[in-house]
Order: C-alpha cells, then sequence, then structure tokens
C-alpha cells in the first residue's frame, strides 16, 4: 500500500522539485490542484441539480453556454457541509478520464493563492491514521504549520464514475 | 490560428476526388459515349495524382499515373470506354483509397493485380471488342493574330517557347509581321515591336490559344479567328500544305490581315474559374460547434439584455435590445442552416454498393434515388449512413428476388431499389423502397414465437408484427449469405435510429415489395420541447413526444394515490410523478398537470407543477460524469442563464411501464 | 547544359516541394528564404528563371521583383510569382512589377514544371 501511495506522488512531481499550484480552502482545511489544469474561477453560480446522479456530483451549472458538472470534493473526504459565503468560489478544471478531457467545476469555500510548492517539503500520506482514504491524495506539503492537501482528481473522479457506473 | 496539417487537408481532398471518379465511373457505365464523364474521370484521376505525389503518396501517385494514361487514351478517342474498363477502374479507385490511407502499407502485390486488370482492359478495348471508338475529335482551322506588351521581353517573356506552344497545338503556318519596328537609331533592343500571324490547323479547343498566352493576356493584342467549318480529319493536311509552300512563307509582311476582326479575346474563362473557386470554403465541423456555442451564448447574453431593457424606461435601450434581439435570431438560425447538407453525398455511395450487390448475387439491380439535394445536418447523415447500407443489402439481398423468379412473377428481370429524400414539418423522411416479393408476415411471426419474442397467436398489427424484425436476435434469413448477416442486425438498425430520435415504418405488400421509412429529425442540435417545471428545476421534454397536456383533477389526484394510473379516452395509461421520482422535496402545486408522452404505442403520463411553454431548445450532452443518469439525454441552457434537463423520453416510457407491470403484478 | 532556377520562398516544405520537382525534371536549383536573401543569390549569379513567393519575411516578393529588375544583368529574365489567390489587381500588380507569370497556390508539381517549360522553351 505504502509503496503504490509513493508512487503516485513521485507521479505527481515526476522528476520536478517545485510545483505551481492553486490553494483553496474547503471546511477548513488547504488543498491544492496544479495550476495548470485549473481553466478559471467563477464566482458562485445559479445550480441545477440532476436527480438521479451521485451526490458527488449531484448539479450542473452553466460554464459560458456548456453545461458542466459541479463537484462537491467534501463529499470523498467526508466532510460537513459548509453554507455558502462571499468568499465561496467554483474553481473550473479539465481533467483526462479514461483518455478524454473532461470539464468540472469544484466547489470551495475560498480560493487562496497561486504559489510553488517544494518536493522536499512533501510527504505521501500517511497509511494509518488518517479519516480519508490514502488514494485519494497524492501527497500533503508542509508550510509552516500547516499541511496542504493534493487530492489525486483521477481518482476521486474515477472512483465517483466506476461506482456509478456499475449502479447503472 | 494554426495551419492544418497539410497532409489531413489532402486525404480530405482525395476522399471527395474519390468520390467523384466513383461517381464519374458509374455514370459512364450507364452511358459509355459519355464524353463529359470521360473528362470528368480523367480530370479527377490527374489532380489525385499530381497532389498525391506532391503530399508524398509517391505509391499513390505511381499507380494513379496508369489510370490516369488509361483515361487520357479514352479522351483522345484511341481507345474507347467499356464496362470491362470501367469496372478494372472502380476496382482500381478502391485501391487508391488503401493508398491514401494506409501510404505505408504492402500494397504492391494489389497494384500490380488490378494494373493488369487494367492493362487486359485497354488492350481488349484496344482490339475493338467492345464499344465502337468515338471519332476523333474534329480539326479546326484558326487565324491568330497577334501582338506582346512592348517590354515583354524585358519582364521575362520570350516569345519563342510561345510560338513553339502554337506548333504543338497542331499543323501551324507563322508569319512575323515585322513593320512595326522602329529604325535602328530610335530601337531598344529589348523591346518587342514584331507582331505574328499564325495559321493553325487543330483539333485542341480555342481554350488551349488562350491558355499558350494566359500569362500576358491582359496587356497584350489576340485576334483569334475561326475561318473554316469543321473538316474532315484527312483533309486539311493538303490544305495546309498548299500555302506553306507558297514562296517567302517565314518573313513577309504582305499576308493579309485577317478579314474580320473578332472581338478582341478576353480573359473570361479564367474569371469565371476565379469567381468559381470562392464559391466554397472549407470549414472544419469543430469551428462550426465552436461558434454554434457562441451563438447559444449570445442568445443568452441577449435574453438578459432585454430583461434589463424591459425593466428600464430607456426607450433608446430599448430599441436596440430589440435590433440585439432580431440579429441573434437571424444569426442561429444562419447557423442551423450553415450545417445543413444535402443527401446527394449520401445516396451517391449505394450508387457503387448496389453496383456491387448486383455483382455478387447475379440478380439484376437498378438504383433510381430521388430528392438528393434534400438538406439535412451534417452530423445525422453521418449517422444514417451504416443503417441505410444494411436496410439496402437486406433489400437487394432478401427483398428482390432473381431474374427468374421475376420473370416467372411477370415482373421486369432488373429489381429496383428506391431511395428517396424529403423534408416534411421538421423532419426528413427517407424512404427505401424495392419492389421485391415483400416481407412474408407468417415466417415473422413464426420466427417471433419461437424465439419467444410473442405468444403463440398473440394479436398484432401489420406495423406491430414488421416492427419486431427490429428486435435483437432477429433474422428471417434462411442462409445467412455473404451480404447480410454480418453479425449486425436489423435491431442496431433500430437502435441507431432511435438515438437520432427518429421513428422507423414499415410498409409491405406481398409479390409487391416493401417500403421502409425513416423518419429523423433535421437536426440533432435543435429541438422543439416543452419546458415545464417540477418543484424549483424546469426540465424539457422533446415535443415531437408529447401527446397531450392535461390537468390532473383534485379527485383524480387523490383517488390515483397508490394506483398511479389515470383514465384517458376510456384506457388507463400510468403516470409517473416526477416530483417523487426527481426527490424534490417541494409541496405540490395546487394544479398538477400530466403531459402524456409516447413512443410509438407505448403512452406514459408526466405530472409536473407548472407548463411553462414551447421552447426552442439547443442541446447539449450531459458530462461523461452523468452518463450513469439514464434519465435525461442532454442539457439546455435558458433564456436567463440557467439549466434545464432534457427528459429522456424512452427511458421514462419504460419506466412507467415498469411501474405499471409492477402495479399489475401487486394487483 | 540544364537551365537554373531560383526559388524563393520562406516555407521550407514549398521549397523541399518546388525543388524536387524541378530537379527530377533537370533543372538545377538554387533556394531562398526571402527577397533580401534572393536578391543575394542573384548577385552572385546568373539564373534563367526565378520562381518567388510574394508573402515574405524582410523582404516580400514583389520588391524583390521591382529591384531585380533594375539590375541589368537580370533584365528579362522570367519571373514566376507564386500565389494563393486568383486575384486579378494583385496579378496586375505584379505584372507591372516586373513579373512575367504566376502560379496559384496550391499547385501540383507538374503544373509547376510545366510552366518552368512554358516559360523557359524545350
Amino acid at each position: 500500500m505504502n509503496q503504490a501511495v509513493r508512487k503516485l506522488s513521485e507521479d505527481l512531481w515526476n522528476g520536478r522539485d517545485e510545483l505551481e499550484v492553486l490553494t483553496f480552502e474547503i471546511a477548513g482545511e488547504t488543498f491544492a490542484l496544479e495550476a495548470f489544469i485549473v481553466q478559471e474561477i467563477l464566482d458562485l453560480l445559479p445550480e441545477t441539480s440532476v436527480p438521479g446522479a451521485k451526490a458527488f456530483v449531484g448539479s450542473v451549472i452553466n460554464f459560458r453556454g456548456k453545461v458542466i458538472p459541479l463537484a462537491d470534493i467534501r463529499l470523498a473526504f467526508g466532510m460537513e457541509a459548509t453554507r455558502p459565503t462571499i468568499d465561496s468560489r467554483i474553481i473550473v478544471i479539465e481533467i483526462e478520464i479514461d483518455d478524454e478531457p473532461v470539464l468540472a467545476g469544484i466547489r470551495t469555500d475560498k480560493v487562496h493563492e497561486v504559489t510553488t510548492l517544494q518536493r522536499s517539503a512533501s510527504e505521501p500520506p500517511p497509511s494509518v491514521g488518517m479519516r480519508w482514504r490514502p488514494d485519494f491524495i497524492d501527497c500533503l506539503v508542509k508550510r509552516g504549520s500547516e499541511f496542504i492537501i493534493l487530492p489525486n482528481l483521477q481518482v476521486i473522479f474515477s472512483a465517483q464514475h466506476d461506482r456509478s457506473a456499475t449502479a447503472a | 490560428m494554426s495551419f492544418p496539417d497539410p497532409i489531413a487537408v489532402f486525404r480530405t481532398e482525395a476522399a471527395e476526388l474519390l468520390e467523384q471518379i466513383e461517381a464519374g465511373l458509374l455514370d459512364l457505365n450507364v452511358n459509355l459515349g459519355d464524353k463529359d464523364q470521360v473528362d470528368a474521370v480523367f480530370r479527377g484521376l490527374h489532380t489525385l495524382k499530381g497532389s498525391g505525389a506532391m503530399f508524398g503518396f509517391e505509391a499513390l501517385a505511381a499507380f494513379t499515373h496508369h489510370c490516369e494514361t488509361a483515361f487520357d487514351r479514352v479522351r483522345k478517342g484511341e481507345v474507347p470506354a467499356t464496362h470491362a474498363l470501367v469496372t478494372a477502374v472502380l476496382g482500381a479507385r478502391d485501391h487508391m483509397r488503401a493508398l491514401v490511407e494506409t501510404p505505408m502499407g504492402d500494397h504492391e502485390a494489389m497494384s500490380e493485380t488490378l494494373l493488369d486488370n487494367l492493362r487486359r482492359a485497354v488492350d481488349g478495348a484496344d482490339s475493338g471488342d467492345a464499344a465502337a471508338p468515338a471519332a476523333g475529335p474534329a480539326r479546326i482551322l484558326y487565324k491568330i493574330r497577334f501582338s506582346l506588351p512592348q517590354n515583354a521581353m524585358a519582364n521575362g517573356t520570350n516569345p519563342l517557347p510561345l510560338l513553339d506552344e502554337l506548333r504543338d497545338l497542331g499543323t501551324c503556318r507563322i508569319v512575323a509581321d515585322r513593320s512595326k519596328i522602329p529604325s535602328l537609331d530610335v530601337l531598344a533592343p529589348t523591346d518587342l515591336h514584331i507582331a505574328w500571324d499564325v495559321e493553325l490547323l487543330t483539333d485542341q479547343p480555342r481554350s488551349a490559344i488562350d491558355d499558350v498566352f494566359i500569362f500576358v493576356m491582359d496587356d497584350m493584342e489576340l485576334v483569334v479567328e475561326e475561318v473554316a467549318a469543321p473538316v474532315e480529319p484527312e483533309a486539311p493536311v493538303t490544305t495546309i500544305k498548299a500555302p506553306a509552300a507558297a514562296p517567302e512563307p517565314t518573313i513577309s509582311s504582305s499576308l493579309p490581315a485577317p478579314a474580320a476582326v473578332a472581338s478582341p479575346a478576353t480573359n473570361a474563362p479564367a474569371d469565371a474559374k476565379a469567381a468559381k473557386a470562392a464559391e466554397n470554403v472549407r470549414v472544419p465541423a469543430e469551428r462550426l460547434d465552436e461558434l454554434m456555442d457562441r451563438v447559444g451564448e449570445l442568445v443568452i447574453a441577449q435574453s438578459r439584455l432585454s430583461q434589463l431593457a424591459g425593466g428600464s424606461g430607456d426607450l433608446q435601450l430599448r430599441a436596440v435590445s430589440e435590433d440585439v434581439e432580431r440579429l441573434s435570431g437571424e444569426l442561429r438560425d444562419t447557423m442551423m442552416v450553415l450545417r445543413m447538407v444535402p443527401v446527394t453525398q449520401l445516396f451517391g455511395r449505394f450508387r457503387r454498393l448496389v453496383h456491387d450487390l448486383a455483382n455478387e448475387t447475379g440478380k439484376r439491380i437498378e438504383l433510381v434515388t430521388e430528392g438528393e439535394t434534400t438538406e439535412v445536418d451534417k452530423s445525422v447523415i453521418e449517422r444514417l449512413a451504416d443503417p441505410m447500407v444494411h436496410l439496402v443489402r437486406n433489400s437487394c439481398d432478401h427483398g428482390l428476388e432473381t431474374a427468374e423468379e421475376r420473370r416467372v412473377a411477370g415482373k421486369p428481370e432488373a429489381g429496383r431499389i428506391h431511395l428517396s429524400a424529403r423534408q416534411q414539418a421538421g423532419e426528413v423522411i427517407i424512404t427505401i423502397k424495392d419492389d421485391g416479393r415483400g416481407i412474408n408476415k407468417d415466417r415473422v411471426r413464426a420466427k417471433a414465437e419461437s424465439s419467444g419474442l410473442i405468444q403463440p397467436n398473440a394479436s398484432l398489427t401489420d406495423q406491430e408484427l414488421y416492427q419486431l424484425i427490429f428486435q435483437p436476435g432477429f433474422s428471417t434469413a434462411q442462409a445467412v449469405t455473404n451480404l447480410s448477416g454480418r453479425g449486425v442486425g436489423m435491431d442496431v438498425v433500430k437502435r441507431t435510429i432511435d438515438a437520432l430520435r427518429g421513428t422507423i415504418n414499415v410498409v409491405s405488400r406481398p409479390g409487391e415489395g416493401s417500403e421502409i421509412s425513416l423518419a429523423i429529425p433535421l437536426t440533432l442540435a435543435i429541438i422543439d420541447g416543452l419546458l415545464v417545471r417540477v418543484g424549483n428545476a424546469r426540465y424539457v421534454i422533446p415535443l415531437s413526444a408529447v401527446e397531450e397536456c392535461l390537468e390532473l383533477s383534485v379527485e383524480e389526484d387523490m383517488r390515483s394515490r397508490g394506483r398511479s394510473f389515470i383514465s384517458l379516452r376510456d384506457s388507463l395509461v400510468p403516470f409517473l410523478r416526477l416530483r417523487d421520482l426527481f426527490r424534490t422535496g417541494t409541496k405540490p402545486d395546487p394544479f398538477q398537470k400530466v403531459v402524456v408522452i409516447s413512443t410509438g404505442s407505448e403512452r406514459v403520463g408526466l405530472v409536473v407543477d407548472q407548463i411553462i411553454g414551447d421552447h426552442q431548445t439547443v442541446i447539449k450532452g450531459m458530462s461523461k460524469l452523468h452518463h450513469d443518469v439514464g434519465m435525461f439525454s442532454g442539457a439546455t441552457i435558458l433564456g436567463d442563464g440557467g439549466v434545464a434537463l432534457i427528459l429522456d423520453v424512452g427511458h421514462l416510457v419504460a419506466e412507467g411501464q415498469q411501474q405499471e407491470a409492477h402495479l399489475r403484478a401487486a394487483g | 547544359m540544364s537551365a537554373t532556377i531560383l526559388t524563393v520562398d520562406d516555407s521550407a516544405s514549398i521549397r523541399l516541394t518546388t525543388r524536387v520537382a524541378l530537379t527530377n525534371a533537370g533543372y538545377q536549383v538554387t533556394e531562398a528564404v526571402d527577397g533580401l536573401d534572393g536578391l543575394a543569390k542573384l548577385n552572385a549569379g546568373q539564373f534563367d528563371l526565378i520562381v518567388t513567393d510574394l508573402n515574405m519575411p524582410n523582404m516580400d516578393g514583389l520588391t524583390m521583383i521591382r529591384e531585380l529588375r533594375k539590375l541589368p544583368a537580370h533584365m528579362g529574365v522570367p519571373v514566376i510569382f507564386l500565389t494563393t489567390e486568383s486575384d486579378a489587381e494583385l496579378k496586375a500588380e505584379a505584372k507591372a512589377a516586373g513579373a512575367t507569370g504566376w502560379l496559384t497556390k496550391p499547385f501540383d508539381p507538374e503544373s509547376l514544371v510545366k510552366i518552368a517549360r512554358k516559360v523557359l522553351g524545350k
């Protein structure tokens, strides 16, 4: 298990010592996504719920004339729902699922900044003592007193995707 | 903006050329004397060879060269067009496609075989075993007088090659007119003062003469006069020789000028060609899709503007807003038209298919097409091709009888496949009709019973019975032939047509033939929808599926709880409360509405809170992350920027039927 | 002795295409990458035909043609220009600059060879 996790984390850094990321906050935790997958940061938009869809991608939004799913990462990490505030934002990302580019929005409580993370400060997620599925996390990067979580979106989305596919 | 990949551009161009070549060959096969088609095929082959070589498709260029040469000989009347030649080149044409698609493949053996066929066909034709050779074109005597601009030589035009080119066109007598040459003291050596008089006897068209002067045409003086009416090929040689034998033929200023000066040559043909080239612009389909998205956004932005303008007292703002509304509406209409293409291309490929099927089955088959100019959305055309191939194969293979059987039945020996297309109320109707034996209803019934599709002695209308042939696993073919029964059943046809939101209708008369009609919406990108509200969300129901809308009376609402049937003109229709199905968690509106939808014979009512009205719906696909959600076939963006999901009618009807079965079972 | 041709084009693939076609047809080919380079090559040698693109960086084809017509050594050298438009005005302008003829892009190599033969004679 540890081996596999370590490998994932190496894939993320891919030989690089630094990573340019966008950091944001969900339910009091700080997350980061590689900056290049981020398409746009939007104010909250009217959501249309999709009856029958998994709660993780339970609604869609109108993103510049395209209808894209809005994902709620909190559900993947079993976090409490938070009320929208004036700081709430949607981050639109493009990731590959089964070799196809897929656009999706991610609901966040606050978007912080684009910053550079050092590989030397990163560590793989602990295999024990964590409340989240370790394969949902690429790695943790220590900054100051806090840890920044780099979620593995491919695994998170594919897991939801697979589960829903078998359910169908 | 990036440049397109030249290889991809060439491939697209090659595919079109190959289609033109095929169409030309098939036309030629019907009328071997059709000189226009000979020219068309030759031109196609010539262009294919030329651009093939330019883009590194060496094998293609070399192979095509032989076919081009063969057709060049036909064109020049050296060998006649024969059925054998057409068949050989048709085969070669398929090979060319392989050479375009996999230029690195191992094609040599195939090339050799096909070229042998071609040689045999040409040699056979040479010995005159088929159609009579076409008479060579008649020769015409032209009198030409021309002078070049004074600075022509300084600008690189050398008159001597021009004279050589004229000589190449036929038998020529050239006389230089030096009368305009000034005296030596004022003569600039690079200036040109000579005019030429030429008598040319040629079988080439008039345009060949213009081609000689193409670069200097605009600035020169050129008079071309047709002297003699077409003369017999043998006779003119003596006529031309007589004047040539006259004294001093080379330089003479006494040669009589043309009696009547014909209107000066112009470059009109070149202009016409340029104008024609400008008529069409090739655009990748994705760019059209992008444009469609932008237009969709514009429509939404415009409706926000309308709302703002409507709420303000500013009359000028309202006027501008109305203009924008009109313009964006027109833009959307234009956009839809841009995606429409005629079905010509789709029908074109069946000529070849029927030709091949006739050869394979040994049947005589005629293909008649009608309504080729009918226009359909490009993506619809692409997806129609496979099902239609299957239906045409089926008609040729099972529908049409052999010549022998037809003779016995008192029918013409050649069977007929009739393809037609026409538009009707937002749909295109494509019909595949044959005059064969018709569908054997008894056999269909027996087969359906034995495979458990229907109960023995179930009472079915003819239409219901015919629809059974589109069920998975159904096939009436007693012997699986090479043509049909390739593992692709009629159920695939049905599934494809369903996916296009189309319907299939079958008519058949024993001994007279069958007719299968496909009714397909004109476009996949836009539908007429009925906008409804359920809870706080809005949904679109495709209008084509809506049978009627009615109010659910309070009594019926109460009475139906737990039963979920309403009576509609003496029949019970199951209904689904969308509020429950979608788990809205909202209170029902006091007056619930029922929208009755149907697919074919099956009906189901959908209970909604409010019917908002008709809505022109631009369809957006659902995300990959929502592909498991069966209740919706897509989404659309509303005027206020909100999103409405589009109900998947087939899925909901199935759901309703299931619920009905469940309730019946529960008693 | 085979005729010599100077091809002037900023597109390497077009230069390659024309070189292959003309070399196969028995001509000797020298290449230049733009108008300035073309004039430099003309200063260094004598050519029987010049084939030039019009749209090029540094010096465009029309300017190069005007300049070379001022050079006594190259008076009367045929110049064929390549153009994507069959625009009568452009042709007239190029002719006024001193061009001999044109070839519309995209062209097949065969038609380039035909034009070379047409202009140079056999």
